[in-house]
């Protein structure tokens, strides 16, 4: 039996590790809880994220300004990416959805290993967030301790945006009778343009946020993309404040669980996933027969 | 040149045809006609088909791998200086010149598998090589014997390759985890002092496991004692957790057998929750280019050990060769996964000319016997055990220099101690090797 002091560490370690997993599902859960799209290229897009705040860095030598050039590029990749394919694809069967974006996934991991290679590059910790910080019984990486507080203000932000404002409801319903939005003099198309770059810039920075935390490598995204949907599917698939809860039920289950055994930590997140699909397939959030 | 008595009885119109004529007792079971040979042996070239993943999260040592053996199969058609140096005669193995495909094959074993039964039946290759994961080259290796094909093993460090796993048609250059584990142990505890606490990190699958048990094994004997164990699952992203628990474990030094991309992670979040101020790092097996992806400032006074290192060039003249070459090729220093595919390619057409024949059973029987007549190679003179076919070789133990400490941009390492092979070798039943049928 640990300690109650490493509990602790590791309940408070599963907070900032459930904040980063909400910020890496948040892309993921905007698109399809308002395009009802299911986006296969997300842990591409992820990766793309992080190498965009690498390439930024060489340039800048400003985290910060890195993140907000790296924003402005994930915006105009997510308005290509709409407008050449994904928007052909908002009728057709989930099967087709998956197809596509799951090809856009690889050509986009196949683009970026062939510019910079297979090799980790190296995104160093901004000069603000260097060394660890004492919090009475632990030590934490000062980095983390201030992308909880950066993750809260932009999940508050893309909350407010995507649901509190009448955009969120134009796409809502533009998605259940499109001709009827249409009558009422909405252009739809722009708003689902925007719509899906917001999810890629989200899942975007969240790439670019955690780029000085992971090993930045072509492939990085495949396991935050497995991760995503789990998070998703525990707070209910396409639902945003359920892509929050979700995720940090899932930190605290890895660190709990790594507490009493890390390699059982893993497994942990998984059977709950599955006993939670048993008991409440539509999520803890979710509403059934949404998406 | 001194000819013994091998080369006398294997040589004359047999050779000129690629084919052995049987002479002696020793060498009456070899068949005319086995696997890819004599149909892969053509009267100006051979095939060597090479399985390398250039994509996924291998692509990295897989790219360097196969940088590798492109400059030896360069070196060896064009039959310059370099060859020569080697011992190789003329233009080619055997006059032969080598032609070659690359498959990418993801790292995956089926892909593997695949790829090399293509090579196999279409191409009629008579040799294969490649591999950047052990679960890979236990793939290759069984192929390998099952169709009668020469498989020099690429990148993998797992004791199971040369123990229960180990195939007749396969031969690997690389040490295993037992080998490394022993080599580094004594190492550390004297620069590091003996009766020290560890924390390992330890991936969840054969290679973790193998690499953890040798090397808790070794630090034992030199009074380390163990305080924590994390076991992670292969490909994790976040460390947190577990490092917490390292961080708290109050030891002294953190072993870290994450390997490739996770190695970089973990490294790079144990720096962050200030591990490595407080514990010395030792890496028991080094990852190809994690110098390069980490940095000095990180890797500086990391302990551990691996193929090769360049400065290895140095002490032994063809090592020099190797780095000269492929630094001119290809504007990098080469790492060990192109050392592994450079030393292998020439082992390979070392001992096709030894015996004067591309019959693989020759070259087998000519490798089990290279205790006797040992190759002068990049790492001094080595040979392959007739047991299990364990390369028996020198193995580096490196040091990260501090930033200060570099002479130049790719000067990560001092080399503090190159280990004897015998010294180290594992007993050779002790994994359980079982070599299968020449024939």
């Amino acid at each position: 039996m640990p300690s109650w002091p490493a509990l602790a560490s590791q309940a408070f370690n599963g907070l900032a590790l459930g904040s980063l997993l909400a910020l890496v599902s948040s892309g993921l859960t905007i698109i399809l809880g308002t395009l009802g799209v299911l986006n296969f290229a997300h842990g591409a897009l992820f990766a793309v994220g992080a190498y965009a705040a690498f390439v930024m860095l060489q340039y800048t030598q400003s985290f910060l300004l890195a993140i907000a050039v790296g924003c402005g590029f994930m915006l105009v990749l997510g308005f290509l990416l709409e407008r050449l394919i994904i928007r052909f694809f908002y009728g057709r069967p989930h099967e087709d959805q998956i197809l596509v974006t799951y090809g856009i996934g690889i050509v986009l991991v196949e683009c970026v290993r062939a510019v910079f290679g297979g090799n980790a590059q190296r995104v160093p910790t901004p000069s603000w967030g260097q060394g660890a910080t004492q919090l009475g019984f632990l030590i934490y990486p000062t980095y983390r301790l201030q992308l909880i507080a950066i993750i809260a203000t932009l999940l508050v932000g893309l909350y407010l945006v995507l649901y509190r404002t009448s955009m969120g409801l134009v796409v809502r319903a533009g998605i259940e009778n499109p001709g009827m939005v249409g009558i009422l003099g909405i252009n739809l198309r722009r708003t689902f343009l925007l719509v899906f770059a917001i999810g890629v810039v989200a899942v975007g920075l969240a790439g670019m946020l955690y780029a000085p935390v992971v090993a930045v490598t072509p492939d990085m995204g495949a396991n935050f993309m497995a991760q995503s949907f789990v998070v998703i599917v525990l707070g209910g698939l396409g639902s945003f404040p359920g892509a929050v809860v979700g995720g940090l039920i899932a930190g605290e289950i890895v660190s709990l669980t790594s507490a009493f055994n890390s390699s059982y930590s893993e497994v942990m997140l998984y059977a709950l996933m599955a006993l939670l699909l048993v008991l409440r397939p539509q999520g803890l959030f979710g509403s059934e027969g949404r998406v | 040149m001194k000819l013994d008595r091998r080369q006398i009885l294997l040589g004359g119109a047999g050779a000129a045809a690629g084919l052995v004529l049987p002479g002696g007792a020793a060498w009456a079971q070899t068949p005319a006609s086995i696997g890819t040979f004599p149909d892969g042996v053509t009267a100006d070239s051979v095939f060597v088909g090479l399985t390398i993943p250039l994509t996924g999260v291998f692509s990295g040592d897989g790219g360097d791998l196969k940088l590798g053996y492109e400059l030896a199969i360069s070196e060896i058609n064009a039959g310059g200086d370099a060859a020569k140096k080697w011992g190789l005669q003329g233009k080619g193995v055997l006059g032969r010149q080598i032609r070659y495909k690359v498959s990418d094959t993801e790292g995956k074993p089926n892909l593997d598998v695949q790829s090399a039964t293509q090579f196999i039946q279409r191409d009629k290759a008579i040799m294969l090589a490649g591999s950047v994961s052990s679960a890979s080259a236990i793939a290759l290796e069984e192929l390998g014997s099952r169709e009668k094909v020469l498989y020099m093993v690429g990148i993998a460090g797992s004791n199971d390759i040369t123990g229960k796993n180990c195939q007749r048609y396969g031969f690997r250059s690389q040490q295993n985890a037992y080998m490394a584990a022993k080599a580094l142990a004594p190492v550390v505890a004297k620069a590091l002092g003996k009766n020290m606490k560890t924390a390992f990190l330890v991936p969840d699958y054969t290679y973790g496991h193998t690499v953890y048990d040798s090397f808790a094994k070794f630090s034992k004997e030199q009074g380390w004692q163990q305080v924590a164990k994390e076991v992670v699952p292969l490909g994790t992203t976040d460390y947190s957790s577990a490092l917490l628990n390292i961080a708290n474990s109050g030891a002294d030094v953190f072993v870290n057998i994450a390997f490739g991309a996770d190695a970089v992670a973990s490294t790079k979040q144990a720096e962050q929750f200030g591990v490595l101020k407080k514990m010395k790092l030792v890496v028991p097996n080094l990852s190809s280019f994690q110098d390069k992806e980490l940095g000095a400032e990180i890797m500086q006074g990391v302990y551990g050990s691996c193929d090769f290192w360049w400065t290895l060039s140095d002490r032994y003249p063809l090592a020099k060769g190797f780095v000269d070459a492929f630094v001119a090729k290809n504007k990098y220093h080469p790492r060990w996964g192109a050392h592994i595919g450079y030393m292998q390619t020439y082992l390979w057409a070392m001992t096709v000319e030894r015996v004067k024949s591309f019959n693989p059973v020759e070259v087998i029987k000519a490798m089990e016997a290279s205790k006797e007549q040992p190759y002068e190679t990049t790492i001094g003179k080595v040979y392959f055990r007739a047991e299990d076919h364990q390369m028996v070789r020198p193995i580096p133990i490196l040091r990260g220099k501090a930033p200060a400490e570099m002479k130049g941009p790719e000067d990560y390492y001092e080399i503090v101690d190159v280990a004897e092979g015998e010294s180290v070798m594992n007993p050779p039943d002790l994994f359980g090797c079982k070599l299968g049928p020449y024939t």
